[in-house]
């Protein structure tokens, strides 16, 4: 399938109607052949059970469900669906854990363990990335180089926190909450669980984690792994399951602290749920960030940013820089220089190391995201998608932006959760914050410009939680990610992430 | 000299040796060009170094790359012995097969241009000599000037000049564009190539900056380094000209050709160079007519390399001819 769409302008003024500059051509001159990751040495069980308590447990429910790649259809193995009861046994055997052995053990020796799962991690770098890729269709060069490598580092920057917190909090005392219950998302699925688990096991908390449903694997992995490093039993516990299994977690009377990460609408409910209980909370939810390039920023590298915040990972990224707001007097050149660099992303195979853009998660995201293009469409936006081959089986989509955007519009202010970029303008700093802040999520935003003083300016007037400078997607364990408004409420990495997982006093 | 800066617009008066001490101006030339962002231009450089590049792929980027090669020796000690073995390389770079070559040109000082040409002739392999007071520059334009038309009366088919530095960095850009001009001017129908010598120029602003200068008076090809200054071709570097030959493409239509010389040394480098090249200009520009390697040590590692994928067997450095 070629599907370069430009359609013809009605009212539009922009690069694609008065363009007559001359055009680079990236054809098939030298063509990179296939370079796919060998996947000879990995191992994936036909079969998962749940892990609690240090074993490996059929789930009370009897149930299985397939977990498939959705870059080629194929079922990659059946993973277990934990009911309530069986997220009853695993809260059970955390706080069994946890009374026992866990906050009775040293702090120094805590840190050992979660030092050995990092390096374990590390060990098996290579094995992780590759089924991250196969059950959750991102390319292998993304969970080589950004999630497995994160996740290890999330691991080894706790463990140095682990018998230090007493310089955490300005010398305030704590302690630890209990049971943690941790409902992760599908996008980052291993990068997700160490975001989660390190912090809790950090400060000395147990914990209960539900993977997603279209993503198990790698949290499965991350089992063994803790089996390997002896983690006392107990101390983490996976239930695999779907949106049941979530709430069983959430809702669980003996579970101290609830963390989601995932859509806005689930974060609601669960906050609905948990309101006047007293439980803790934190929530990571939705985004619909602002890229923000002005005409004096580094347009090349700019450009690079601007890929790098829609096209990452899929666009399925919380802080995705959706919506690109560039100065109206650069307005042409950037989009024509990003219709040139959207020619050389290459789409495809996941396990092919030179593939930019992956596959999409799942059938019912495919859809989300074909339903939202179509009323970008439908309310007169100008669609460009990039004319890549799209494979016979699986779910994909274009990287695709939308030019002639108004702010009212839907693909504007819905989370679009794919490789979907609206392209918007502004003519003064103050109204690029204005149109940024127009929005009920606040989760991050990028500011483009050659101006250091301009950046600090813009950053304090952004009502978002990380503002990225000349950069996008970076992210540190020391650096803590969070929201404002709908996109949810606490940290998560650095020292202020700590205090999502203790009781100060 | 007619152009936008030269002469007669108040700005490139001294340079051209014509006139007294100029007034000072505001250091412009035209508009500031694009800023550089240091880190951002690094990774991408560093991630599109990550391409994997195998089987036939590789072999294709390698055979490509020996035909853009400009075979280089630039020695104090180099006499016509030395420069006759080294166009025999460029000729046939492996005597078992000669399908693969020849090279793009023989790079000499001027005094061993006529050797090169003779030993050269009809074999399609340029002869391209440095001028203009090669490496360092800093000699008075006249002499510049002199030599470079000397290297195309001894038969030089390309000469690689390189710009003031110093007045680069002072700001007197209009003393680097009137200097370009007029080497251009004195190279007649010989290709011009501009060497920015990057290693000198101390931020990619500066690079970019010179790029555009040497674009808009008249260079055919830019080119990274002398080869005597460290560091020479960097694929950061050489990303920040092949943006500047992009956008003065999108601008004018004209394509001007991209010269890395100095430190390519392996074939997976070369390889690098040409995913670089591949993935910012596009497929016009995977051709010796713009796109050059400046090497000496390169053309026997991808020989190598080369062998290796036709044998499956890593040969012994005693294989390869040592010019």
């Amino acid at each position: 399938m070629s599907n370069e769409i430009i359609k013809p302008a009605k009212s539009m003024t922009s690069a694609a109607a008065k363009d007559t500059s001359p055009a680079l051509d990236f054809g098939h001159a030298w063509d990179y052949a296939p370079a796919p990751e060998a996947t000879d040495h990995v191992k994936i069980q036909p079969r998962y059970e749940l892990f609690i308590g240090g074993k490996w447990r059929a789930p009370k429910s009897g149930k299985y469900f397939q977990t498939i790649s959705p870059s080629t259809e194929q079922v990659l193995s059946e993973v277990a669906e934990g009911n309530a009861a069986d997220v009853d046994l695993a809260v059970r055997a955390a706080r069994q854990a946890y009374d026992k052995v866990w906050s009775k053990m040293k702090p120094a020796e805590r840190a050992k363990y979660i030092f050995r799962i990092s390096r374990a991690i590390q060990e098996k770098a290579r094995e992780l990335a590759i089924v991250e890729s196969m059950d959750g269709g991102k390319p292998i060069k993304e969970s080589r180089d950004v999630d497995v490598p994160l996740a290890a580092a999330h691991f080894f920057y706790h463990a140095g926190w682990a018998d230090k917190l007493d310089y955490a909090f300005h010398g305030r005392r704590h302690r630890a909450l209990g049971v943690a219950g941790q409902i992760i998302p599908w996008n980052f699925p291993l990068l997700m669980a160490a975001w989660k688990i390190a912090p809790a096991l950090a400060c000395g908390n147990t914990v209960v984690l539900k993977p997603a449903e279209t993503t198990p694997l790698t949290a499965l992995l991350l089992a063994q792994i803790f089996e390997e490093a002896e983690l006392p039993a107990g101390v983490v516990n996976i239930v695999t399951g779907a949106g049941e299994t979530g709430a069983a977690v959430a809702g669980h009377p003996d579970v101290n602290k609830v963390a989601f990460t995932g859509s806005t609408g689930v974060g609601k409910r669960i906050q609905r749920a948990l309101a006047g209980s007293n439980k803790r909370l934190t929530l990571e939810l939705g985004g619909k960030a602002a890229n923000i390039v002005f005409a004096d920023a580094p347009l090349d590298q700019a450009i690079e940013g601007i890929v790098n915040g829609i096209y990452f990972n899929q666009g399925h990224v919380c802080c995705a820089g959706s919506r690109l707001l560039v100065e109206e007097s650069v307005h042409d050149i950037v989009v024509k220089k990003l219709r040139d660099r959207l020619q050389t992303l290459r789409l495809g195979d996941p396990l092919d190391k030179n593939t930019d853009v992956g596959a999409i998660n799942s059938k019912m995201q495919l859809d989300k995201i074909k339903q939202l293009v179509e009323a970008g469409e439908h309310e007169g936006a100008q669609r460009y998608s990039a004319p890549c081959a799209i494979p016979q089986k699986g779910y994909w989509f274009p990287p695709t932006f939308f030019t002639g955007v108004s702010q009212s519009s839907r693909i504007a202010r819905e989370e679009i959760f794919g490789p979907v970029l609206t392209v918007l303008t502004f003519r003064t700093p103050d109204e690029a914050i204005e149109k940024a802040n127009n929005t009920m999520y606040g989760l991050s935003a990028g500011i483009w410009t050659d101006k250091g003083a301009k950046i600090f300016w813009m950053a304090t007037r952004l009502q978002a939680g990380v503002v990225w400078g000349n950069t996008y997607n970076k992210f540190d364990p020391s650096s803590p990610f969070g929201g404002y408004k709908e996109s949810g409420f606490g940290r998560e990495g650095g020292r202020q992430g700590l205090s999502a997982y203790v009781e100060l006093e | 000299m007619s152009s936008i800066l030269g002469n007669g617009n108040g700005h490139g008066a001294r340079s051209s040796g014509n006139g007294g001490p100029r007034a000072p101006v505001y250091p412009l030339f035209t508009s500031p060009p694009p800023p550089v962002d240091q880190v951002a231009v690094e990774e991408r450089a560093a991630s599109l170094a990550k391409r994997s590049i195998k089987k036939a792929t590789k072999v294709a980027g390698l055979r490509l790359a020996i035909r853009m090669m400009d075979l280089t020796t630039l020695e104090g000690k180099d006499t016509a012995g030395k420069v006759r073995a080294l166009c025999n390389k460029a000729m046939l770079p492996l005597d078992k097969d000669p399908s693969i070559g020849p090279c793009a040109a023989i790079c000499v000082y001027p005094n061993l241009v006529p050797t090169a040409k003779q030993a050269l002739a009809g074999s399609g392999v340029k002869v391209a000599s440095v001028a203009t007071a090669f490496p360092s520059g800093q000699s008075p334009l006249s002499v510049k000037l002199e030599d470079t038309r000397r290297a195309v009366d001894l038969g030089a088919d390309e000469i690689d000049m390189v710009i003031d530095r110093g007045a680069m960095l002072a700001g007197d850009y209009a003393k680097v564009y009137d200097e370009i001009a007029a080497t251009k001017e004195a190279s007649g129908a010989a290709h011009l190539k501009v060497i920015l010598e990057t290693g000198e120029l101390g931020s990619y602003d500066v690079v970019r900056r010179a790029s555009e200068i040497a674009i808009a008076a008249g260079g055919d090809f830019i080119k990274t380094s002398t080869g005597k200054i460290q560091p020479a071709a960097t694929p950061p570097v050489t990303l920040v000209m092949l943006e500047a030959i992009r956008d003065h493409f999108y601008a004018t239509g004209r394509k001007i050709g991209m010269k890395p010389a100095g430190g390519v040394r392996t074939a997976k480098q070369a390889l690098h160079y040409l995913v670089l090249v591949k993935e910012t200009l596009g497929d016009a520009w995977l051709t010796p007519d713009l796109f050059r390697f400046g090497a000496s040590a390169l053309l026997n590692d991808v020989l190598m390399q080369l062998e290796k994928e036709r044998t499956g067997n890593y040969q012994a450095g005693e294989d390869f001819s040592k010019d």
